[in-house]
């Protein structure tokens, strides 16, 4: 009876704006007219401010904190010190790396801009005011900024709290600033492997600390309501479930009677994961007082204390036949953990998932050890728009398969070609025992090579390098990367013994509308677009009327949150699950509603059609309306789901990135002339939003190849932390970027994606240093650490004798 | 501290506050006219996240005190939408996917309105050059580029359309 006027299945999907679409952002309209919500935006009656008295000195001891000043200036509350937390037990708190961390310095401070105090005040300026009027005296003790004088005998004692813990959460202790070493591989086989190979290459790498600085800083509005016994907290988390676990945990308040609420987040890159002490004392501010406690810190605060990113010295050694098969990868490495182990990994992995070095490539042996380190710098250790110290390990092990095609004058690309896992290996048990789910390497490179000619920029390079009055160095950077993101699989993946599974619950409405809620939360990635779409395609309901929700524990599922990748490969499998559960429902209504058995219905786009007869249908609208109405004898009423999603395994996404860079011999600036990323992130959801999250992945990734850096002089003090010495690259100096993608999807993902806003920091980093080490690579030169500023670059020059 | 009364004109509409005067105008337009689409990302200039438009000027409010804004006319992200029709800027932004955590972009839209009016047909350089007091953490730019050239575009459609009409 439809046939005449029934719109084409085509049609049908794309009303539907399901999974493929470039679907335009839900999230927009409200950021347009600035209307967003974040923390610093919400204002309650009564609130206070709370501001931060923090040490200058890195490494001293605290005298005496006279607070008397402070509590004369007009508008000022109160003013604690860790002497005040300690009745309730709250100085110290504990870690997600499972060390302690000061919440405010006792007795002593163990890097510069340590919370020492903090002023509660009616409002900001005054908060202020009293924090300047805090007199705090310190004795100055020997600062120790270098991991390894930290690890000599005669070294200071940073961590006095420690002294005589020979064992920490991750083993034994060698030292009294050593945390502990970790070891994956097999140390036997790799070093037999080396012990055969007619080449062996090394080289020490620095990775420098940076910081992920997102543009919205760390704050929280605590407020504490002492009738109802409740606390609701407002703040900038990307894993607000496992803050509230926290919360509860430390305060002694019950899970269901604490809410963390994290509202619109101005951008996370992994600076948002840790519980940070102006957290704590915002909220034990607010339980001593009774009232609302505002706190958001300023940049030079979220530089200098909040979570910083790599400091890793790594040694890489890579074993080879001559021909450059490479058959052994040994890694040495110093982690810089600073004063209190607060890296953001999960539980077992102290180095994260670093063990994914091997990379793209078939190694039959490997081992890898990390050895992290107490020094006099802020703690932390966080992902930087990665999965847990990836970027680090594939920094790696794309450095050293340039150093290694240098030496046996292979070109970087063959090298790559010689090595790569083949697609027909997949799934890929890797020396590090990670089983990669599904890759095609190959084709991904030739379509690169093809696509910027390789071959044609190879001959330009070789014609710029025979001519003495070229006045520009020209560097082809080449990197091959393989991710390890979706953490995780809870048999091996916990945070503070939490699996981290991620969940979805999904309730389909009378008049066929929905709403989903998620336990993770976006703060940028469009979550509330793209996962809309997922449901849009699994259920036949169009995108424009289900509406997401996240970040408010109150009402969301738990989840661990969103970092890591974690969001698409996780949480975006518990929504296909959750959905199928629904849609299981939804065919035994229609059934009863056609009255035909199950297995005669197929489904098509958004509906059930009678086999053979597709006049005869119900519409997922359709069956909404009767399952609050007309369901079969025996089913429940309602359509509703919810599923937690704990994965089998993780994915991994690849890529393969090309730049191409002109070197000034006289300034050492670096053009970037063209930069050419391929992703392959296996299913593509919102292609707009992809190519997105890779323009915005590559622009960190140059921010830190080409100018972040934390720079410390002896006395621990940073010398970087406003954005006037801070790089965060405007408009001007970002490139131009070109995307391209292949398609592998993982197999054990129920819709195929493997996430994608890491993989373009993660690829793009090692690719700009291989472009520049590139353009000197003809020079016998084979690493040059970041960041390649003008000045360093044209260090270089000045070494190589080729400046002008 | 004394307060100092402060006239001004906030999308077009006048306000009279007693002000202390150290009150930073990002402060006084968030927590006094509940304005709260210019944010605070650096306090330094830099960012441009506070970027607001003070008598045909962009100004970075974090660095400029309320008291300074006596008699001015003063334009925020709240007030580009006309009677609920988005400007053209925001329609560009929205259109080429020129934002993700959305924390940089009043400002951004902010500049990218008073850029257009000093440059109307803009080349990318221009653009680039032109929007380089904003920064944004999460778009690379490219899409913010791209939405610029889409409102310059809207603009002088609307502009040819209007001297036709008249």
């Amino acid at each position: 009876m439809n046939a005449p006027t029934d719109p084409t299945l085509l049609e049908r999907t794309s009303a539907l704006q399901g999974m493929g679409d470039s679907r335009l952002r839900k999230e927009d309209a409200r950021f347009i007219q600035g209307k967003g919500n974040y923390v610093d935006d919400i204002k309650m009656a009564g609130m206070l401010h709370m501001d931060i008295v923090r040490s200058p000195y890195a490494h001293a001891r605290i005298r005496s904190i006279d607070k008397s000043e402070a509590l004369k200036i007009p508008g000022v509350i109160a003013v604690l010190t860790a002497d005040d937390l300690k009745p309730l037990k709250l100085h110290w708190m504990p870690t997600l790396a499972g060390d302690v961390a000061a919440v405010l310095a006792d007795e002593k401070v163990h890097f510069q801009m340590q919370e020492v105090a903090v002023v509660i005040a009616e409002d900001r300026y005054a908060a202020a005011d009293g924090v300047e009027a805090v007199i705090v005296e310190y004795e100055e003790l020997p600062v120790v900024i270098d991991p390894f004088e930290a690890l000599k005998p005669d070294a200071p004692v940073l961590r006095e709290d420690l002294a005589g813990k020979t064992s920490g959460a991750h083993g034994p202790r060698e030292h009294h600033n050593h945390i502990f070493t970790w070891d994956a591989g097999d140390k036997d086989a790799a070093d037999a492997a080396f012990a055969a190979a007619p080449v062996t290459v090394k080289e020490h790498i620095f990775y420098p600390r940076v910081h992920p600085c997102p543009l919205e800083t760390c704050g929280c509005v605590a407020s504490f309501d002492p009738i109802r016994g409740e606390l609701t907290t407002y703040i900038t988390s990307q894993a607000p479930h496992v803050v509230r676990t926290v919360v509860s945990l430390l305060s002694g308040i019950p899970e269901s009677k604490v809410r963390i609420i994290s509202p619109d987040i101005g951008g996370g890159f992994g600076n948002k994961v840790g519980i940070y002490p102006g957290y704590v004392c915002a909220i034990v501010s607010s339980i001593v007082l009774g009232k609302p406690v505002k706190w958001v810190e300023d940049r030079i605060e979220n530089i200098s204390s909040t979570a910083f990113a790599r400091d890793y010295h790594m040694d890489g050694e890579l074993a080879a036949t001559a021909d450059g098969k490479i058959t052994g990868l040994r890694v040495n490495v110093v982690a810089d953990h600073g004063a209190f182990d607060a890296c953001a990994d999960p539980t077992k992995f102290p180095a994260g998932l670093f063990h994914i070095v091997s990379g793209s490539y078939d190694i039959p042996a490997a081992h890898a050890s990390v050895k992290g380190v107490y020094t006099n710098k802020a703690p932390g250790g966080v992902a930087y728009r990665c999965s847990f110290r990836v970027t680090e390990a594939v920094y790696l092990i794309e450095r050293m398969v340039d150093v290694l095609a240098q030496k046996l004058n292979i070109d970087k690309a063959e090298i790559r070609e010689r090595n790569f896992i083949r697609k027909e290996q997949f799934p890929y048990t890797s020396a590090f025992g990670f089983e990669y789910d599904s890759g095609d390497y190959h084709t991904a490179l030739h379509k690169v090579l093809n696509a910027c000619d390789y071959k044609g920029l190879r001959e330009e390079q070789a014609a710029k390098r025979a001519d003495p009055n070229c006045p520009t160095l020209m560097g082809i950077g080449l990197v091959s990367f393989t991710e390890v993101v979706g953490a995780g699989p809870s048999k091996m993946c916990d945070i503070l013994g939490v699996g981290m599974f991620d969940s979805c619950e999904i309730r389909v409405h009378p008049t066929g509308s929905a709403l989903a809620r998620m336990g993770t939360i976006t703060q940028g990635q469009g979550h509330q677009t793209t996962y809309a779409q997922i449901i849009a395609t699994e259920l036949g309901i169009p995108s424009e009327v289900i509406q997401v929700e996240e970040g408010d524990t109150s009402t969301a599922p738990y989840g661990l949150g969103t970092y890591g990748s974690r969001s698409t490969p996780v949480a975006g499998a518990a929504i296909a699950m959750a959905a199928r559960k629904i849609h299981a429902k939804a065919r035994k209504i229609a059934a009863h509603l056609l009255e035909v058995n199950e297995n005669d219905l197929d489904w098509e786009i958004d509906r059930f059609n009678v086999k053979g007869d597709p006049t005869k249908h119900k519409t997922m609208k359709d069956i909404a309306w009767s399952a609050y109405n007309n369901v079969p004898a025996g089913l429940e009423p309602g359509l509703e789901a919810v599923h937690y999603y704990d994965p089998p395994n993780f994915t991994f996404p690849f890529g393969i990135y090309l730049c191409v860079v002109d070197i000034d011999r006289g300034t050492g600036e670096t053009k970037v002339r063209r930069f050419y990323a391929l992703d392959d992130c296996g299913t593509r959801i919102n292609p707009m939003i992809i190519e997105g999250q890779i323009h915005g992945g590559l622009t960190e990734g140059y921010a830190v190849a080409m100018g972040q850096q934390m720079p410390f002089d002896a006395q621990g003090n940073l010398l970087g932390n406003t954005l006037m010495d801070y790089f965060l690259p405007t408009a001007v100096e970002t490139p131009h970027w070109e995307t391209d993608h292949t398609v592998t999807p993982s197999p054990h993902h129920p819709i195929g994606a493997k996430g994608v806003a890491e993989s373009p920091h993660v690829g793009s980093i090692p690719t700009f240093t291989s472009a520049v080490v590139d353009a000197f690579a003809h020079l016998g030169v084979t690493n040059m650490t970041m960041p390649h500023n003008a000045y360093r670059v044209w260090q270089q020059l000045k070494a190589s004798g080729v400046a002008l | 501290m004394a307060k100092k009364l402060v006239t001004l004109k906030v999308n077009g509409r006048t306000h009279e506050k007693a002000v202390e005067p150290r009150t930073l105008l990002v402060h006084f337009l968030r927590e006094e006219l509940n304005l709260t689409g210019a944010h605070i990302g650096c306090e330094t200039s830099h960012c441009g996240a506070c970027t607001v438009d003070i008598d045909g000027h962009s100004v970075k409010a974090c660095t400029h005190l309320a008291v300074q804004c006596e008699g001015s006319d003063v334009l925020t992200v709240e007030g580009l939408a006309n009677a609920g029709v988005l400007h053209a800027v925001q329609e560009g932004f929205y259109k080429e996917h020129g934002l993700q955590c959305g924390f940089c972009t009043p400002g951004m839209l902010v500049r990218a309105y008073r850029f257009l009016h000093e440059n109307p047909n803009p080349t990318e350089d221009e653009i680039r050059h032109g929007m380089s007091g904003n920064l944004c953490r999460c778009t690379g730019y490219q899409n913010i580029i791209k939405a610029v050239q889409y409102a310059a575009r809207q603009l002088q459609q609307a502009a040819v359309a209007h001297k036709e009409a008249a």
